[in-house]
């Protein structure tokens, strides 16, 4: 299991090659990967990230052995930037391991909702020199009530 | 004293990133009740009790957990990760 809450910018397939070496008896690797949309109609300028330390870290470590006692999967990763992020730049990634594929992606989707509204980051976009926080969204909520 | 901290737009119309206070306040909903009685930056961001989520200790908790052993309540609004 490895947790990575970072303001660095993160190289995608070097994350995926060293996850991967990691592994053993694996059938299937799924990934994913959040990514700044560059927001065409009107313009982002940038995204910044506010977290809580040390509730994050241990808020995602709490969500990841959930997802172990619910699939049989080998191994997870999760990266999640905060700080200032461009158009274009990776947010965060998702990696689950299992022996066949529908673990590894149940557990990654799994991951990805609980990631959105359970893990205390908040997002601001900064959309022609001014800023507004993004609000949750209630399909958000709704996506959680599947795995419960 | 328990140690109080804001995020997100909480932080930003409060116009401070926390601070320590005294309360003889005994669950969340008390202690909300209380913070809206300082100023009215404070009843204003804490007058609709469904746009925002606390945690206790850093662990989310609900309104009407009780403060004994709380150490740090944190306030913010719904999360927006992933």
């Amino acid at each position: 299991m490895y947790v990575s809450v970072q303001n660095e910018f993160f190289d995608f397939s070097a994350e995926v090659k060293k996850f991967s070496e990691s592994l053993e008896n694996v059938g299937a690797l799924v990934t994913f990967t959040g990514i700044v949309r560059g927001q065409k109609s009107k313009t982002l300028d940038y995204m910044f990230i506010e977290h809580y330390p040390g509730m994050t870290e241990a808020q995602i470590k709490i969500i990841m052995e959930d997802s172990f006692k619910r699939w049989k999967i080998n191994d997870a990763l999760v990266i999640h930037r905060y700080g200032k992020l461009e158009p274009g730049e990776p947010i965060m990634m998702v990696a689950t391991a299992a022996q066949h594929r529908k673990e590894a992606f149940e557990a990654a989707e799994f991951l990805m909702d609980y990631l959105k509204s359970r893990a205390p980051f908040w997002k601001k976009e900064v959309v022609n020199g001014k800023e507004h926080w993004v609000e949750a969204i209630a399909a958000d909520e709704t996506a959680l009530s599947r795995w419960r | 004293m328990i140690d109080l901290i804001y995020f997100s737009w909480i932080r930003e119309r409060i116009g401070k990133s926390g601070e320590s206070i005294e309360t003889k306040s005994s669950t969340v909903f008390e202690l909300i009740e209380e913070l809206r009685q300082k100023d009215t930056r404070y009843f204003e961001v804490f007058s609709d009790l469904g746009s925002f989520r606390v945690a206790v200790n850093q662990e989310l908790a609900s309104f009407d957990a009780p403060l004994i052993g709380a150490k740090e309540i944190a306030f913010f609004p719904p999360m927006t990760g992933g």
